[in-house]
Order: C-alpha cells, then structure tokens, then sequence
C-alpha cells in the first residue's frame, strides 16, 4: 500500500502492525556492545552499551538523553544492527531481531529508519539532494521514475519545494534544509519507527523549532514512533513522552517525561537537569551541582557508574552495581540507584523513597 | 569611564574569485573595563568574525576590513607585527570553542604556558613554572602538580577547557575574547566552566566579550547583550532586560522558538524561512523577509539605531510603536 | 496502513529561498567556474591540447616522413632546407619525429595510467569496502610492489619482458597500479565511515548498490587527481625506459630513444639533443601544472 497517494483516513489496521496496540513497538534487553581499545594493554574494551533494557510503545516519543560518551549513539545503532551488538536481544513488534523464527536484519530496516545529525557527511556530497531522498525507494525495487516521484512528494512534505531544492546538493542548502532532506529520505520508505540521533542538535535555534515542529507534524502524518536522542534537556522535555537517561553506557532512570522533569529520582538525572542554565540572568546558578568531568568508559567505576561525582555515595555504591527495577511498563518510573532500594543498606534507602 | 574596547562601524568583507561575503555590515559597540558583553547569534550572523577581527585573526589577504577597533586606546587595525604579538595574548587573549585547536598536541600543558609566560613577560624558567601551576590552581584543575605533566590528549574535555582558559590567563590580560568556550561541552561540565568564568572576570576585573548562540548560556554570564543578524547588531541592551521584554522581532522570535518549558500541546513559535544569504549586499532591514511585522518600509533602507529608553537599542523602524506581545 | 495524509502542511513549515539564483552552480560547474579563472592552468592546458592534437593528427601536420633518412643532411641546425628544426642524426625532419614521436611519450604515459587507474582503483575500492581480511591481502600485496624504487621496478620489469612498446606499457601500469590502489583504498575507507553510507545500508541497500551509488561517486575524485598527476611521471618513465633501450625500438620516433641516440652529438650540436628533452619536459610539466590545477579547483567547500 503507498502511503503517499491520497486515500480516505478510516482508522484501519496497518497490516505491518502484528502485535496490536499493547505490543511495544521495540524492547531491547540487555543489549551489550564492547569495543577493543586499540592503544591500551591488551583486552580492555570501551564498555560502550553495557546492558541497555527499554520498551518502546507504539506511537510514543521515547527520548534518551545523556552526555556524549554515555552510549546513547551507539545504542541507536545497534538498534539498527548497523553494529552487530556483543549480547541482549532487540524484539520488534513481538518478533526477535536476527533470531530463529524471528524477523531478518532487513525486515526491521524496513520498519525502521534512522536521522542522523546534521554534518557535512550526512548526505552525498556528490548526489542531488532529490536523489539521495529517492536512493531508498529504488533500493527497494521501484524504478527511478517512480523513486524520483515519490522523492518529490517527500520533499514537499518536509517543507521543500522539490523544483528549487530537488536538484541542488548538499553544500548549496542550510543546515535546516539539509536536515529536511534527511527527514524525508528516512521517512520515504514509510517507516513505522524512527531514530532521530541529536537530529536537531547543530542546527540553529530558530531552525531547531522548525524542524521539531515538522517533525511532530509528520509523527501525527504518519502514524510514527519516535526514539529521540538528545543531549539538549529542554528540546526532550518538550518532544517526548517518556525519558530514558544514560550514564557510561547503563540505564540510570526511565520514566514518564513529566515525572523525570518534576520528580527526579537518581541524583545524575537532578545534577543533569540543575545544570541546564537557568534563563533568568536574576538567579543564575551559583555553584556546579556536580563537579568534574565523566569518567572514561573504559575503566568505569566498579559498581554504580555514577558514585564518583555522587553526593551521596556510601560504601554499597562502590561495592554493588544498582538494579534499574521493573522497566517493562508503560508507567514505571524507576531509577538504578541504591537509595531507591529498601533493601541495599544505603544509609538514605528509607528516607527519599 | 574610558571603554575598554570600542568598535565603529567595523565591517568585513570575504573576497574571492567567486564572491564577496558580506559577513559583517557595520557594527558599533563599547565594552567597558571589568564589564562582559555577550555577542549572540545564529551561525552566519557575523559574531565570530567580529571577534576574530578584534584580534585582527583574520586571513589578511582575502578578509577586508573597514571601520575602527580601538582596544585600550590602541587602534588595532594599524598595529605592526610587532605591536600585534603584544597585543595578542598579552593586552588581549582568546578562548576557543574546542581547546584542541588552541593547544599544541605535541608539548605539555605546563611547557606551553611557560612558554607563553616566559614570551610576553620574561624571568626565568622556574618562576614561571610556578605561576603556572598558580593558574592550573586558579582555574581549579584537579591535582596541578600533575596535570602540568600531562600532554592536552590526556585530559577530558572539561580539563582541557580549563587548561585553556590557564593558558589565556597567564599574561593577565585585560580583555578576554571567548569564542563559545562552552558550546561542545557537556551540560554538567558546561556550568562548571561558565560558572569558573564568571568568577574569575569578576575576580580579574577583565572586560569580556563572549560569542554564544545560546540564550541559556548569554543569561548565565553576561551583563549586557548584543544581538547580531545578517552581519549587523540588530539589539542591544542589559541582558536582564532584553530576556525580559526584546525589542526586535528578531530577539523576540529567538526568545520564543527557544524550547524552554514550552507545552507539549502546541507547536513552538518558530521563525519562518532561514538567513540571509550574505553573499548578496543586503538592503532594507535584512530581517524582513522572515517578519511578521514588516511593512513596506522595512525593505526601503537599512533601519537606523532607535533608543527607547536608556541603554536599550535596537535597529527596527517598529520599535517605537506599540507592539502586540509575543507567544 | 493509513496514516493520515499530509497533503499540504502548514505554512509555517515551509522553507522559503529569496535569492536562489547564486547557488545553483552546482559543483562541476563551480569546479568549471574555478579553472575558467585560473590562468595557468588554462594556459598550460591549451599548450597540452596542441601537443596532443598534434599526436593525433600528426601525418597531416607534420611537414615530413619520419623515417625519411638523408645522408648528406645530417645534424643539421634550426631552419636548414625547410627544416624549421633541423635533422637528426640520420639526417630525419627533427620536427617530423618529435611530433610523430608525441604520439608515443602521450601513449605510453596516458594508457598504463589508464589500465593502473583501473585494475589499482578497483583493487582499491575492493580493499577499502571490503572485510578486514580482503583489505590485507590486497595492500600487503601491493605493498610488496610498494618496497621497490619505481624506476628499478619498470626496468626490471621491461627488462625481463624484453622491450616493445607494449611490453613498456605493462612494466609502467604494474608500477603505477600500487600507488592507484593506495589512493583508492584510502579514499574508500574515509567515505564508507560517513553518515551517508550509513543511512544507505539502513535503508536495506545492498553492498553493490551502496558501492555504485555512494562510494564510487566520492573516490572518483581523489582518484582522477592523482592520476592525473601520474601521466608525467609516466611520461618521464617511459623516457627513460626508452633512452636505456628498454623501451621502443628503432627507427620509431620517440623522446626517450631520440634523446639517447642523439646524444653522442651533443658536442656537434647541442641545441638539437636538447630539442627531445624539452619536448619532455614541457609535457610532463604541463601535465603536472594542469593536474595541479584541477586538484586546486575540485578542492570545493562541500
């Protein structure tokens, strides 16, 4: 079925949606991936996703946040098996990834589509943008004629006149432009799910609201979910309806947008969420609500990963690594971290939660 | 009081075979003594040129540069050589966005801010030595003794931003020039190091001037703001006040498509279109094909500076009229 | 599946271009646009358009017979007898077998860079796209051609095959095809790293498809540079191969052997030994100079 002919809007059933409404979309368990140091003593690995566990809902925004070097874009890779991960499952729809009865690495490219950062090497430097766009509908057998059709469309959708953009390339448009183009060559194949990596995060501020607003206008359009990765707080505050925060390559908090922002339960995502400037030149921030760089994940911290900037690390942090806790649903809000386990010893165990 | 800095009507052009750049068209502005100026705007709108011309850091052959840059009474865009080495890094230091491009891989973070020390004031080796290691500690680098050893790959970022910001300290100078010196760090190492620069200009009463797209980051650190667009300061004024109330629909677009505790019902106020192209010499006010309140005037000259209230300016021929409020 | 379609969005999302005109050049027309103005190049790539036209066309230019021989008009100066650069030392049009002689120096620089760009690019692309384990196969393999000094390399090569025109052509490719791979593979793998090449394998694309449309494209570039840098050293070799006698054979006009057996007249007159070695010389120049230009003005901000 092509999406992009006109047709009656009745709600029927996307045949690609086989595990109904309360199946997630994607859950990733466990998902390791370690890369070998080259310089280094021999067999150290960066531990770069070291078991990362979501679910993704159909039709939710799902953002991931985290400072660079936490994993969050290796993670969308693996997720694409654009790298083959080390350990874990992926489960999309209700079928496993590259399993035994489950679907094929290029059954869930299909179904999946990625954005990446704006940069000089995301789009052929040597191809029409229009070409580029039309690249993955001829892939997947149309013939040029009809690729280069439903590329113009796309072009249109995203806001770009294909006449005057179609035949340009890469270095003669803007950052924003070039980002459009992106979004339309991951949204041309009729993705069901899209990974948007700091999709927004070089691109200007008044080209940033932009594009988050097409972008929210094209989820709606298209029926899509979203995995919205980010370093930028406000921009995932403002676009996703749950929140997955990152540190050194582990999940340290997952919950509902709201309650993350308000109610924070792991003293990473409160010291990540107090260092957002404060926009109010009256109460600037007067002191770092945590100090120091992140520790290299190379050698990361025995333990909890995040006890050598805690505030609050005892001796169990360096001794136990927390558990993240039932993560599975839709609701949860839970946080690794032994001061929201009754049972870790942790001196404030009983106090916070 | 005599301003530290005062820039006239500075414009830069970029020449070459195939086209002139106009990337920036006039600007004026004043930085006084111990007073930080942030210059704010979107890439392409000029900020990093200004500064780099403050510091004369542009290619001389294909860079033409008109106006006058007065720093400390110095007319900098008629300095020698000679004069140029005392005022860089002596009169005048910059800091970069990435400390790698300002640090030399090859020696250790303490040889290099000895050597500078040693260029510009002389004395010997081991008193330099040891005010270096007084500004590792200034800058509150971990363990000093050690991490004047260290060579610039060594250190994490946030590291490597202090040991840069050490460096353009070292010969005390009286004007600092940040070049988004927190833009490519992490958000809990970026407060960290606005929060060390705000102390230590308070500290060092150096007069600022500090380039950001950021509004976060302008309302973190700056007392007042200039804004730029298409190669012009299109406001200026207190930074409290122009957060507060903008008088350009350019400011005031910026302020609204910032996503900050927006609601996730509605689309964020964006700004429609996207810059200039700046290879075109610019006419009327550059920011009216992307207005919402332009009238035909806008496009017939370029809009004088207007002053509704002291200290406040802004180049929009609506300015004085009553306008209707913003997102 | 029925998304609900957007047929039209709203205005707001939609990117307006005021001044278009300016940027549509597109990049070989800025590449175009840049040698246009590049008066060196142009100048000596319109000297290297009359030496090759002049290769090409040369029995309807060239006043003489090549193989003419003359034996009381030997070694004869500038101007002699309508001969506007005298005669050789078999008393030949000097004119007549430099031009004639172009044709060879042109061919035996030109094609085994050809065959080199060929059998090296492919080896290239092949070793930088492919595993870990084609790719050291390929350039260890190469590198071992690498290790020797070019020179000795075609020599030895020439020499074992014995000379000939087309024998020298083969000695010359095998040397040039290492330093073609290398160029290749380098260029394979900083490309295959990008965003772009990763979005199309996302899209399910196929390795054959993503070489075609993505990489091939983007290594064309570097790859037609340094060949072009090539052919003068093609042209020195072949020279060279030739003046030792490893090249072309006698009575066949060309530089290299025109400047070997014209040497021992060098105290005769000198003016017309020199007379292959600037013809030499000014093409590999002019090669180089051309190629010089062309690297400067596909050096497009991208």
């Amino acid at each position: 079925m092509n999406m992009l002919s006109p047709m009656p809007p009745p709600p029927v059933q996307d045949p690609r949606d086989r595990g109904g409404p309360a199946q997630p979309l994607m859950i990733a368990r466990d998902l390791k991936k370690h890369f070998p140091v080259k310089s280094g003593p021999k067999g150290a690995v960066v531990r770069a996703v070291d078991g990362v566990s979501f679910t993704l809902f159909k039709g939710e925004t799902l953002g991931i946040v985290g400072e660079s070097g936490c994993g969050k874009s290796t993670l969308a890779r693996l997720l694409l098996h654009l790298i083959e991960p080390d350990g874990g499952e992926i489960v999309f729809d209700g079928d496993p990834v590259a399993a035994p009865r489950g679907i094929t690495v290029n059954a869930l490219r299909r179904q999946v589509q990625m954005v990446f950062q704006d940069s000089y090497s995301s789009l052929n430097p040597r191809m029409p943008v229009r070409d580029s766009v039309a690249f993955g509908p001829y892939v997947h057998g149309k013939s040029r004629a009809v690729a280069r059709e439903v590329a113009r469309e796309m072009l249109l959708k995203v806001g770009l006149n294909p006449d005057l953009f179609g035949p340009r390339y890469p270095h003669e448009l803007s950052g924003g432009q070039k980002q459009r183009v992106n979004i339309a060559r991951a949204l041309v194949i009729e993705p069901r799910m899209v990974i948007l990596d700091e999709a927004v995060s070089a691109l200007d501020k008044s080209v940033e609201a932009q594009v988050l607003n097409l972008l929210r206008a094209l989820k709606a359009g298209f029926n899509l979910t979203y995995l919205f990765i980010s370093h930028d707080l406000n921009v995932v505050r403002y676009i996703s309806d749950r929140v997955l925060v990152m540190y050194l390559g582990s999940v340290v908090e997952l919950g509902p947008v709201e309650r993350i922002f308000t109610r924070p339960l792991h003293p990473y995502t409160v010291a990540l969420l107090g260092s957002r400037p404060s926009m109010d030149p009256a109460h600037r921030i007067e002191e770092p609500p945590i100090t120091g760089d992140p520790p290299s994940p190379i050698n990361p911290p025995s333990g909890c990963r995040f006890r050598t900037r805690c505030p609050f690390a005892e001796a169990v942090c360096a001794a136990r690594a927390p558990v993240l806790g039932d993560w599975l649903d839709r609701e949860s809000h839970v946080a690794a971290c032994h001061i929201h386990d009754p049972e870790s010893g942790h001196s404030r165990a009983h106090g916070v939660s | 009081m005599v301003p530290l800095v005062e820039v006239n009507d500075l414009t830069v052009r970029f020449v070459t075979r195939e086209m002139t750049v106009h990337a920036v068209n006039g600007v004026t502005f004043s930085v006084s003594p111990g007073e930080v100026l942030c210059i704010l705007g979107e890439s392409g709108s000029g900020k990093s040129v200004t500064l780099r011309a403050l510091m004369r850091l542009l290619p001389p052959r294909r860079a033409q540069i008109t106006g006058s840059i007065r720093v400390d009474g110095e007319d900098v865009l008629a300095l020698d050589a000679k004069g140029l080495r005392h005022l860089r890094g002596g009169l005048v230091s910059m800091i970069f966005q990435e400390p790698m491009t300002a640090l030399d891989p090859v020696y250790t973070i303490g040889h290099q801010i000895v050597e500078t020390i040693r260029e510009h004031k002389g004395g010997t080796h081991a008193a330099a030595r040891a005010r270096a290691l007084e500004l590792l500690e200034l800058v509150k680098i971990p363990s000093p003794e050690r991490r004047l050893d260290n060579y610039p790959h060594e250190l994490s970022g946030g590291l490597r931003q202090r040991a840069m910001i050490a460096m353009a300290l070292s010969c005390g100078p009286r004007l600092l020039l940040a070049d988004e010196p927190t833009t490519a760090l992490d958000a809990t190492v970026q407060i960290q190091v606005l929060i060390l620069l705000r102390r230590l200009q308070k500290e060092l009463g150096m007069g600022t001037i500090f380039v950001t797209h950021d509004l976060g980051v302008a309302s973190e650190i700056a007392d007042r703001i200039a804004v730029m667009y298409a190669g012009r300061i299109v406001e200026e004024g207190p930074v409290a006040d122009v957060l507060a109330a903008p008088l350009h629909p350019y400011t005031r677009g910026l302020l609204a498509s910032t996503v900050h505790g927006q609601s996730r019902d509605h689309d964020i106020d964006a700004i429609p279109g996207s810059p200039p192209d700046l290879r075109i010499v610019p006419t009327g006010c550059a920011f009216a094909p992307r207005c919402g309140m332009a009238i035909p005037q806008c496009r017939a000259g370029i809009p004088e500076e207007r002053h509704p209230s002291p200290g406040r300016m802004a180049r929009c021929i609506r300015v004085d009229a009553p306008v209707p409020a913003y997102a | 599946m029925s998304p609900t379609i957007i047929t039209a969005p709203p205005s707001s999302h939609f990117e307006e271009q005021v001044a278009p005109a300016l940027m549509v050049r597109g990049y070989w027309g800025n590449v175009l646009f840049r040698l246009r103005h590049d008066r060196v190049t142009v100048f000596f790539g319109f000297i290297l358009l009359l030496i090759i036209l002049a290769a090409i066309f040369a029995p309807l230019i060239a006043p003489f017979d090549p193989y003419k021989e003359s034996v009381i008009g030997r070694l004869k100066p500038f101007g002699w007898r309508s001969h506007p650069l005298g005669t050789d030392e078999l008393g030949r049009d000097l004119l007549t077998r430099l031009i004639y002689g172009g044709r060879i120096s042109l061919l035996m620089g030109v094609v085994p860079v050809c065959i080199a760009t060929l059998v090296g690019g492919t080896l290239g692309v092949i070793g930088g796209f492919g595993g870990k384990r084609v790719n050291t196969v390929i350039m260890r393999t190469m590198d071992v051609f690498y290790a020797f000094p070019s020179v000795l390399l075609a020599v030895a090569i020439s020499g074992a095959m014995g000379g000939g025109i087309a024998n020298g052509m083969i000695a010359l490719s095998m040397v040039f095809t290492p330093a073609m791979c290398r160029i290749a593979e380098t260029a394979t793998t900083q490309i295959k790293n990008l965003d772009f090449v990763e979005a199309a394998r996302a899209t399910g694309a196929g390795t054959f498809t993503i070489l075609r449309f993505h990489i091939l494209g983007n290594v064309l570039g570097p790859v037609f540079i340094y060949a072009s840098s090539l052919v003068s050293v093609g042209i020195l070799l072949a020279s060279g191969l030739s003046f030792l006698g490893l090249g072309v054979k006698p009575p066949t006009a060309d530089w290299g052997l025109m400047l070997s057996t014209l040497r021992q007249s060098i105290y005769i007159n000198p003016e017309i030994c020199a007379l292959p070695g600037v013809a030499i010389f000014i093409t590999s120049i002019s090669f180089n100079l051309v190629s010089d230009g062309i690297r400067a003005a596909m050096d497009v901000r991208m």
